[in-house]
């Protein structure tokens, strides 16, 4: 049993948690991600480490509600406990040796995205953020990412906070300005990330995406987390979750993503969900 | 007088168009008169050419011997000497290649149902709630065991019993590896498992799920903790895709990915939250026993056809006799000689077919199987919209990666020697993480023969 130490709603659909998992915090770093499971009978859902303190032996996660088990997690108080919280799995991401990044985060990727920027600045390197979001009242961790950003841009679908328009807007205008990035980190709903990854394509900037595919162990046994790069077939639990975006198969991504579309009682609209981050298995 | 009945006692089954249905266990159970008279047909051989047949050399002719004289208590314990799951054996050994295969009653007609009375005594002892194994006394030395599967358990089960501290590391969140997401509840009751897991705690055997050795913790870490040796049960769970194109169609999924979800996660009793695809039409692929589970599995939750589709011939089926001929009677359709080469897409990419080539058997290849050669032109279609890949799994190489001095073959097998001893001081290694995919028998043997080189080891080191 895993107890939640704290709880706070970032948006009305988005919510922190604070998890006492200490073996889990002694291992984690940035890009790394749990499984959980709410309850005895509960599915197994995959979430990204968002932050973790070692020693207070805490690891943080944020979710967004999208189905029936982050309905019931969210259900959870402080105090609680989590049945099953296992990790830190899949790779770290790699943040050495970069000198500037740009981090793009999109809707509640947001969350992976600010311990991976955190992860940079820590390393020296100096961070550009572009954040995208539907509206202001889904804006999340604004402050934390100005804290670890030299940059930082701020984009709303419709204008109702920072800038109007999609983080690849942003993005390109930033790297039409003449900034020079070594690399570009997104991670947010798999449609974000492809048109992000056709971006830097056409200025040939090495960017990496990070894949949160329907899986179910988490350690490479059930083969359903796997996807097409560079034309090969990987597992995004064992040989990611990070690929080189720009030899990523998105379009068959999404379609897997939506195999059990049917199934998922609470699911929202397909669009809204692409377009707020929400994973079919979140 | 030993009954000289050439034919063994009938196990008692549920009706296939019943069964076909549900997911209770197919095999009932013999009655103790069955029982009886099935003890009777032993000759308890001087020699017991069976015991050989064994991996873990359970006394065969001993225990049979108790339970003709109606001491199943006796006869448990004969067996608990050297096995320690024996309800989970009497269920899923292929006793026709091990210990029958070397019963003297089979030369004339069937051997002696072994693994049927094994079951038997298991179940007995199981329902007459006998007395708690009592706790040995701690030694002091602990022993980490990584991995909950047959290996792992027989492993932790045998260094129990001689007083060691031993905790068992498991990824999943419920310890029984392949007994608990593989093998499906009809074959092997998840409750069998969780009583002979439970046993082993009696016996002081402390479970940590949710851990991921390789990853949660390492090997080293283990060493660090105090632990003086590892003995790393991992399996082999790394599912095997044909590389053919559409395997990555919706609908498409490894045999382990459907047997967890509907095993450990429940979809066989309809309560748990993780959803599973419920095909109207599906080929399973592969000739093994993990085949014959998945296209069995299917059938119960209400697909109207399903296929097995394998590249030999009905002589080369890797699967247990039985398992086969269970899935004929609940309808499975066996499309032989059959090879899959594409896999269509209905829309939206989902599954609409699978595209196969008849094949021919050639000249004997590397495994003294005749080799499969593909008809040209030969082309058909199979109208499915699922396709479930069981052709095989490999070594996870999660531990190998994070261990240093683990040395492993090419195709990912921990290397060890004849008693399980890696090339890593103090780390063991059996199971198929060692052989790669194999039977429950073979990896409890290997548990049992690590267990025994561990003691030897720590008790030399003093």
């Amino acid at each position: 049993m895993f107890k939640i130490i704290e709880k706070k709603e970032l948006n009305p659909t988005v919510t922190f948690m604070k998890v006492s998992a200490p073996r889990v915090a002694a291992k984690a770093q940035a890009g790394q991600f749990v499984i959980l499971r709410v309850d005895e009978n509960g599915e197994r859902i995959p979430l990204t480490v968002a932050g973790y303190d070692r020693d207070r032996g805490t690891v943080d996660i944020i979710f967004q509600i999208v189905g029936a088990t982050t309905e019931k997690l969210n259900a959870l108080a402080e105090g609680d406990n989590i049945h099953d919280f296992v990790g830190p799995l899949g790779r770290p991401t790699e943040i050495e040796g970069l000198s500037k990044v740009a981090v793009v985060g999109g809707g509640v990727g947001c969350a992976i995205a600010l311990p991976v920027a955190r992860a940079l600045k820590d390393a020296g390197c100096e961070v550009h953020s572009v954040v995208g979001f539907r509206n202001r009242d889904l804006v999340i961790l604004e402050e934390e990412f100005r804290d670890v950003s030299a940059k930082m841009k701020i984009m709303t679908d419709d204008g109702s906070y920072g800038e109007k328009g999609l983080v690849t807007d942003a993005l390109r205008s930033l790297i039409e300005s003449g900034e020079q990035y070594d690399r570009v980190i997104a991670i947010g709903p798999l449609v974000m990330m492809k048109f992000v990854c056709r971006l830097t394509e056409e200025f040939g900037i090495p960017t990496v995406v990070s894949m949160n595919p329907i899986m179910i162990d988490g350690t490479g046994m059930c083969g359903g987390c796997r996807l097409t790069v560079d034309g090969k077939m990987k597992f995004a639990c064992v040989d990611g979750p990070d690929f080189d975006g720009h030899k990523v198969d998105f379009d068959e991504a999404m379609k897997r993503s939506s195999v059990y579309k049917d199934f998922e009682k609470h699911a929202r609209e397909e669009t809204c969900r692409l377009l707020k981050g929400g994973n079919a298995n979140a | 007088m030993p009954n000289m009945r050439n034919t063994k006692n009938e196990m008692p089954s549920q009706a296939p168009d019943v069964r076909n249905k549900n997911f209770d266990e197919v095999a009932l159970g013999y009655t103790e008169t069955m029982a009886l008279d099935e003890a009777a047909r032993c000759l308890n051989c001087k020699n017991s050419p069976c015991v050989t047949g064994c991996p873990v050399n359970i006394n065969i002719p001993a225990f049979i011997k108790k339970t003709a004289e109606g001491d199943y208590e006796g006869a448990y314990g004969v067996i608990a000497e050297s096995s320690s799951l024996p309800a989970v054996c009497g269920r899923v050994c292929p006793q026709e290649t091990q210990c029958e295969s070397k019963c003297v009653r089979g030369i004339k007609g069937e051997p002696v149902g072994i693994g049927r009375l094994e079951r038997f005594v298991a179940d007995r002892h199981r329902k007459n709630g006998s007395v708690a194994a009592e706790r040995p006394t701690p030694n002091g030395h602990k022993v980490a065991v990584v991995g909950s599967g047959p290996a792992g358990l027989t492993c932790a089960g045998a260094l129990g019993k001689l007083g060691y501290d031993v905790t068992v590391f498991e990824a999943l969140h419920t310890p029984g590896g392949v007994l608990v997401y593989g093998i499906p509840e009809f074959r092997l009751p998840k409750a069998i498992v969780a009583e002979e897991i439970d046993q082993m705690k009696e016996l002081g055997v402390v479970f940590e799920t949710n851990t991921v050795v390789g990853r949660t913790l390492s090997v080293d870490d283990l060493f660090d903790d105090g632990y003086e040796a590892v003995f790393i049960g991992t399996g082999a769970g790394l599912p095997r895709f044909m590389g053919i194109p559409g395997e990555n169609l919706n609908g498409v999924f490894s045999a382990n990915e459907f047997l967890t979800r509907i095993n450990l996660m429940k979809a066989y009793k309809g309560d748990g939250d993780t959803p599973v695809m419920h095909p109207r039409r599906v080929a399973v692929v592969g000739g093994g026993n993990v085949a014959m589970d998945a296209a069995r599995c299917a059938k119960r939750l209400g697909a109207e056809e399903v296929y097995i589709v394998y590249r030999r011939s009905e002589n080369e089926l890797p699967a247990r006799a039985e398992e086969v001929e269970h899935a004929k009677e609940e309808g499975i359709i066996f499309r032989l000689l059959s090879n899959p080469v594409e896999i269509l897409e209905s829309e939206n990419m989902f599954v609409g077919g699978i595209k196969c080539v008849r094949m021919e058997l050639g000249e004997p290849d590397a495994s003294g199987r005749r080799r499969p050669v593909a008809v040209e032109g030969s082309e058909f279609v199979i109208d499915v919209d699922a396709v479930i890949m069981a052709i095989g799994t490999s070594p996870n190489p999660l531990i190998k990666s994070t261990t240093e001095g683990l040395d492993t073959e090419r195709w990912g097998g921990i290397i060890t020697n004849d008693e399980g001893l890696t090339t890593r001081t103090a780390v063991w290694a059996g199971g198929d993480a060692v052989t790669g995919a194999a039977t429950v028998i073979l990896a409890m043997g290997a548990g049992k023969t690590a267990a025994e080189s561990i003691d030897r080891y720590i008790k030399e080191r003093g």
